[in-house]
């Protein structure tokens, strides 16, 4: 397969990761076993993860989790650089992502998930704050998240269009 | 005593001839019932795109809300004459040969007001878009049908062109990708054609409005070959390709002695496109290419998928290579193409466009658009394959 219709089939796992290999395979007019052993490939390479669905949270009754972007100042190891307080910070569940950043007033951008928001301040107090190399933390509280993952998860653009039209 | 008149008696004989259209017909059916799946669109599934949207609204706060020139704004003009350039190696000069107009359908009507006497006939590839029949009509014209047909992928021959020219023949129009067959035509296609074209001394109308919209090869514009220029009046517009079906913008490009016949019939019946739509296409022109592409990946993705499950429960289809519809041939069923329609729509509650409402070589067909979600596709297949059970 080459890789203009490999992009494409990762677009379309991208988009929908429930769609059959049979489906992708008429879509890209390729037989269904190309398909299966090119996702093989591309599982086996760690170019695809993870399957996840994207669910909107917002939606969720009761659902009792807090997300918090917080701003990490650090002081870069020898040799290591950031590396390694980095991979420190990402080995904690709480942790949902770890970004080196440019540009800003702080060098490692985390997102947290927690039950509270005294859980979360738990976590940055007690465990992120006192690492060696972390100078300083700041905390935002997501309040709501309007777009996630490249998608508006408030839909406004639905099909409007007539039944039947010339 | 009465002094009320007939309705007859009110309108023009001309347009009370007229028939109305079998596609509205088929909507106020298929509008009536809930749950329907509709492949009856004609128009792309996906939103106009937010640069396009914002662009106008940005229009709007800043005041650009008066009228343009007749012939649209000249920026707007220079950036279609850079595309049509880049895109189909097509190049017309955008002062005076080149005018926006209230979509590709105005556009039509012009060229035809601007070129026909009563009487002379124009000849219409078919299955043709709807409207080409009607516009001749108003202008004065009269429709000679040129036939396509699956077995020829619904390309036009130089024998079915030639059969049909008399000594009143003035014009051929045609619409290439076409509605609703997906057919298209290559330049050595086209060049098979041109001899005639010259030697009957035809104007050609072009309508390219689904130009961007094809599969495996570009475009060929009939306009880009030699000595066509001169005889080509070309017709586009924003809507398939850039989703922009609802802001009612397309152009016309002629050269000068012809557009500015054109010109006179837009300045005096629409004065000149909405200023807001023609921000939108500046932007779609300048910044809308990356959009549109993700747009086109996806047709043909469809395209592929929906030719395949035709197929696979028994209908004949053809591979469109342009626009977004199949035209699979239902003859296999013993039923005509309203009559299938018709019974698809009742029994599974899919909504598709009987063939014949596009001009007589199209019975024995039904128009599918894919512009819609592989969910409903999906759902649209099942529900085919099981009246195709039943009328197996």
């Amino acid at each position: 397969m080459d890789s203009k219709k490999q992009r494409e089939l990762l677009h379309l796992l991208e988009e929908d990761s429930r769609m059959s290999a049979e489906q992708i395979g008429k879509m890209l007019a390729e037989p269904t076993e190309v398909i299966e052993r090119a996702i093989a490939t591309l599982e086996a390479e760690k170019v695809i993860v993870k399957y996840p669905a994207l669910i909107n949270w917002e939606r969720v009754e009761d659902h009792p989790y807090v997300n918090a972007m917080i701003d990490v100042k650090v002081t870069p190891k020898r040799d290591v650089g950031f590396d390694e307080v980095a991979e420190r910070i990402c080995r904690f569940p709480e942790v949902k992502a770890v970004y080196l950043m440019s540009g800003a007033s702080y060098d490692l951008s985390v997102v947290l998930e927690g039950k509270t928001m005294r859980e979360v301040a738990t976590f940055v107090s007690q465990k992120l704050a006192t690492l060696d190399s972390v100078v300083s933390t700041a905390t935002h509280f997501i309040l709501k998240r309007y777009k996630h993952d490249g998608i508006e998860l408030e839909d406004r653009d639905e099909d409007r269009r007539m039944v039947v039209t010339p | 005593m009465s002094t009320q008149l007939s309705l007859k008696s009110r309108l023009s004989s001309t347009v009370a001839s007229l028939k109305p259209s079998g596609i509205r017909r088929f909507f106020d059916l298929a509008a009536s019932m809930e749950g329907v799946i509709s492949l009856g669109v004609g128009e792309p599934d996906f939103v106009t795109p937010w640069r396009m949207r914002e662009a106008s609204i940005s229009s709007l706060e800043r005041g650009h809300t008066a009228y343009t020139s007749n012939a649209g704004m000249l920026e707007l003009r220079v950036e279609i004459q850079k595309y049509l350039e880049e895109r189909f190696s097509v190049s017309y000069h955008p002062e005076s040969e080149i005018l926006v107009t209230v979509g590709a359908s105005e556009a039509i009507d012009i060229a035809l007001r601007a070129i026909l006497d009563p009487g002379d006939e124009v000849l219409v590839v078919e299955p043709c878009y709807v409207s080409y029949e009607p516009v001749i009509r108003l202008a004065g014209g009269v429709p000679v049908f040129l036939k396509t047909t699956m077995e020829n992928q619904f390309k036009l021959t130089p024998q079915e062109l030639e059969t049909h020219i008399t000594p009143r023949t003035k014009a051929i129009i045609f619409c290439y990708p076409n509605n609703p067959t997906g057919g298209t035509m290559t330049a050595d296609e086209w060049k098979t054609l041109l001899p005639i074209i010259e030697k009957h001394d035809l104007l050609v109308i072009s309508d390219e409005i689904y130009a961007e919209l094809t599969y495996g090869r570009m475009h060929d514009s009939i306009a880009a070959l030699p000595g066509m220029k001169d005889r080509t009046i070309l017709i586009s517009g924003f809507s398939k390709a850039f989703a922009m079906t609802g802001w009612r913008l397309g152009y016309v490009c002629a050269t000068p002695d012809l557009l500015a016949g054109m010109l006179k019939i837009h300045q005096y019946t629409m004065l000149c496109a909405p200023t807001m739509a023609q921000m939108a296409a500046l932007e779609a022109l300048r910044h809308g290419r990356s959009d549109m592409e993700r747009m086109i990946e996806s047709y043909r993705q469809r395209r592929n998928f929906v030719v395949d499950g035709f197929r696979q429960i028994g209908l004949s289809c053809h591979e469109p290579d342009g626009a977004f519809y199949a035209f699979p041939s239902i003859a296999s069923t013993g039923l005509s193409s309203a009559e299938f329609a018709e019974k698809l729509l009742m029994e599974e509650k899919v909504a598709v466009v009987p063939g014949d409402v596009f001009g007589e070589s199209g019975n024995g067909h039904i128009r599918c658009s894919y512009a819609t979600s592989m969910e409903q596709l999906k759902k649209a297949l099942d529900r085919m394959g099981n009246l195709m059970g039943k009328l197996s």
